[in-house]
């Protein structure tokens, strides 16, 4: 039986990483990432997992040889944060493009300069359009649940891309949080072995990533665009398998209170479990007040967030990343030109919150909520705004 | 004009940023304090220095130093450093950065600044190991000591930063302990003074993160470890090849004088100049 377990959620990662068989691990250590892949050498010189775990000099090297060990046919896993997933991040664009099904979990971390180890969504928010599959945990549970599942996407032949599995740097990756680790049968049952459908093989040789001239580079990036937006099928069905194997449910967008919901907050990751306290406590005082919350992050997932949050006349999108001069941070662009022109679709107001380690607390939830509910009622002057801001 | 004081180099320190992150015993402020001094002796204007590290532990050296100071992304120290030369040649650019920053993630930066011979100093705080992310190993770990990653023992072998350099171009080579405290300081002074790439390489310790795991757990035991296993360059060269197994040298590795990429650069701007 799967034992729950007090136990931090960057091991817990590492043991469902252990769990699901991954044979290759190019990883470079950065705060908040490093007790991932620090206890995945771990086990890996322990005999536990029978694994190459390659300790390279950089990042680049590793998400490179993560690109050559999938391409050859491994299972193989990375882990980074931040400086380090920008580092990454000129390769970051092939392994899709070549369908090589890399598993790489970040710890979300702040942005330089200035320097900042702290939590927020900066890092993979500039990693937005890389082509990955990308998926955003709220807690320990869920990171690993997503990163069992993860492998099982990644590997299907329908999908062959790679998932970024997103974890809030520290809020996150540093808590001791009790988990259950599922049995190893019921991840060999959930997770089958990986076969892909081309691979490096000096028997049948082939090219990879060649150049894509003009005549082609457009219709090549279109596949690509078709693959990860079909990959949802997919990605739905592993969840609802992954219900009926191990009982916990998981869908692309999760609402929480938001029948008959007035106000509805809009969260990624970690911070919406604030915010669940934040809508009991309002629900409490008699507001209308719910909680969306986006878990699948690409492909988005705009059937399902429209029927989650179509009703609400007003939603408060928080995004975790303050991009200068845009028009607002990327969930709020998104979830605009999603409701469009839609007739009776909610208003979008944008907020910035929990940069570089601030806390985004109960209070600033209702602040959030008693500010978007004055903007319904009379529009305000600019597009987003910051929440949080020191007076002095 | 020479005094132990701290009186003598407490001006050049942004006091209001004290105390330092670093743990009690870590050789980093050794190497602080050796430049500093060096600073001194060499009577270099504040002004016209220009420090700039990477990240780490020992790269945070940054935020205390009282110069114009840059602290930038792990492992392109080099290059940042680089760009500051080359537009004000007359500053003196120091880099001062840790054994990860500078033979891992920036290896590269490291062996291009000695082919060009551009005149900064890269004073390496080689720990063995990354201090500041725990304790995983570095292209400078020992073969055969333990770090996280190497929980049994490393079983690549360490570059040796010296002979890297000099086969790279580096134009002066040096190589120290924080033991040696008082000739690392006449070390730094002469790699300031050398006109082209200098590499010092400063052998320090972090108890916390690598004696820990090496049976060197106490600051102490690190330094006492330097004493014992280091020999002075000249005396090196007289030992059998199993001799040498066992010691580093330190002192003067290597010394010439190459062309120095700021000056050879300036020539070719002013006859073009000319030309036109
Ligand atoms: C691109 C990138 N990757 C990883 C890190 C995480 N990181 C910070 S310091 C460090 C290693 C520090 O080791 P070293 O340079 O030897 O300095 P020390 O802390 O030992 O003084 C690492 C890996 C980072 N900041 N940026
Ligand atoms: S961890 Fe090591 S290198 Fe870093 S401050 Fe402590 S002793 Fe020094």
């Amino acid at each position: 039986m799967a034992k729950r377990v007090g136990v931090e959620v960057s091991i817990a990662i590492a043991e469902a990483v252990k769990l699901a068989k991954a044979e290759v691990i190019p990883a470079y250590p950065i705060t908040p990432q490093t007790h991932i892949v620090e206890h995945l050498s771990e086990v890996v010189a322990n005999g536990e997992l029978d694994a190459e775990f390659i300790p390279v000099e950089s990042e680049h090297a590793a998400m490179s040889a993560c690109c050559g060990s999938s391409a050859a046919g491994a299972r193989t896993f990375t882990s980074s944060s931040s400086q380090g997933l920008s580092l990454m991040s000129e390769v970051l664009y092939i392994p899709p493009a070549m369908r090589l099904p890399i598993v790489n979990v970040v710890a979300n971390r702040a942005m330089s300069a200035p320097i900042s180890i702290w939590n927020d969504h900066q890092d993979i928010m500039v990693q937005r359009d890389i082509g990955w599959i990308q998926t955003f945990a709220e807690n320990g549970q869920e990171a690993v649940d997503l990163t069992l599942h993860a492998f099982r996407v990644a590997e299907d032949r329908r999908v062959s891309l790679p998932i970024i599995v997103n974890i809030d740097g520290f809020t996150l990756s540093h808590v001791i949080e009790p988990i259950e680790l599922p049995d190893q049968e019921d991840v060999d049952a959930y997770i089958p072995p990986f076969k892909p459908k081309y691979k490096l093989d000096p028997r049948k040789p082939i090219t990879m990533g060649p150049v894509g001239i003009p005549e082609v580079y457009t219709e090549a990036k279109m596949l690509q665009d078709q693959v990860i937006k079909n990959s949802k099928k997919v990605i739905l069905k592993a969840w609802k398998e992954f219900a009926e194997q191990f009982g916990r449910e998981y869908n692309p967008v999760e609402t929480y209170r938001t029948e008959d919901a007035e106000i509805m907050l809009v969260t990624m990751g970690s911070i919406s479990e604030t915010a669940m306290t934040a809508v009991d406590k309002m629900r409490d005082a008699g507001k209308s007040v719910g909680l969306v919350r986006i878990r699948l992050w690409r492909p988005f997932p705009g059937p399902e967030f429209r029927k989650a949050a179509g009703k609400a006349k007003v939603l408060a999108v928080i995004d975790r990343t303050l991009p200068p001069g845009a028009l607002c941070g990327p969930v709020g662009a998104e979830l605009r030109s999603l409701f469009y022109k839609i007739p009776g679709s909610p208003k979008i107001f944008s907020f910035v919150a929990g940069l570089g380690g601030r806390d985004v607390t109960v209070a600033r939830f209702e602040e959030i909520v008693e500010k978007a509910t004055g903007y319904a009622k009379k529009r305000p002057k600019e597009l987003y705004e910051v929440i949080g801001v020191r007076e002095k | 004009m020479q005094s132990n004081g701290l009186s003598e180099i407490k001006h050049l320190l942004r006091t209001h940023r004290l105390p330092h992150i670093w743990c009690p015993g870590c050789g980093n402020g050794i190497i602080t304090q050796a430049f500093l001094r060096a600073v001194r002796r060499l009577d270099l204007d504040p002004d016209k220095i220009c420090i700039v590290s990477g990240i780490g532990c020992s790269s945070r050296v940054v935020e205390y130093l009282d110069f114009d100071t840059v602290h930038t992304a792990h492992g392109r120290a080099i290059p940042f450093a680089t760009g500051i030369k080359i537009a004000r040649p007359e500053l003196n650019v120091v880099v001062l950065a840790g054994d990860g920053d500078i033979a891992a993630i920036g290896g590269n930066h490291f062996i291009h600044g000695a082919r060009r011979n551009i005149d900064i100093t890269v004073i390496i705080f080689n720990n063995s190991n990354y201090g500041m992310t725990g304790g995983q190993y570095s292209p400078l770990t020992l073969f055969g000591e333990k770090a996280t990653t190497a929980p049994y023992g490393m079983v690549e072998q360490p570059f040796d930063m010296c002979e890297l350099a000099r086969g790279a171009g580096a134009t002066f080579v040096a190589r120290s302990t924080t033991w040696h405290a008082k000739k690392l300081v006449d070390l730094i002074v002469q790699g300031v003074e050398h006109r082209g790439f200098s590499s010092i390489e400063v052998i320090t310790g972090c108890h916390v993160n690598y004696g820990k795991r090496n049976c060197r757990e106490t600051a102490v035991k690190m330094l006492q470890w330097q004493k014992e296993h280091s020999v002075p360059i000249e005396r090196f060269h007289s030992m059998t090849e199993e001799e040498r197994k066992k010691y580093f040298p330190v002192g003067i590795i290597h010394s010439e004088t190459r062309p120095e990429y700021t000056e050879e650069y300036a020539k070719i701007t002013r006859i073009k100049r000319d030309d036109r």
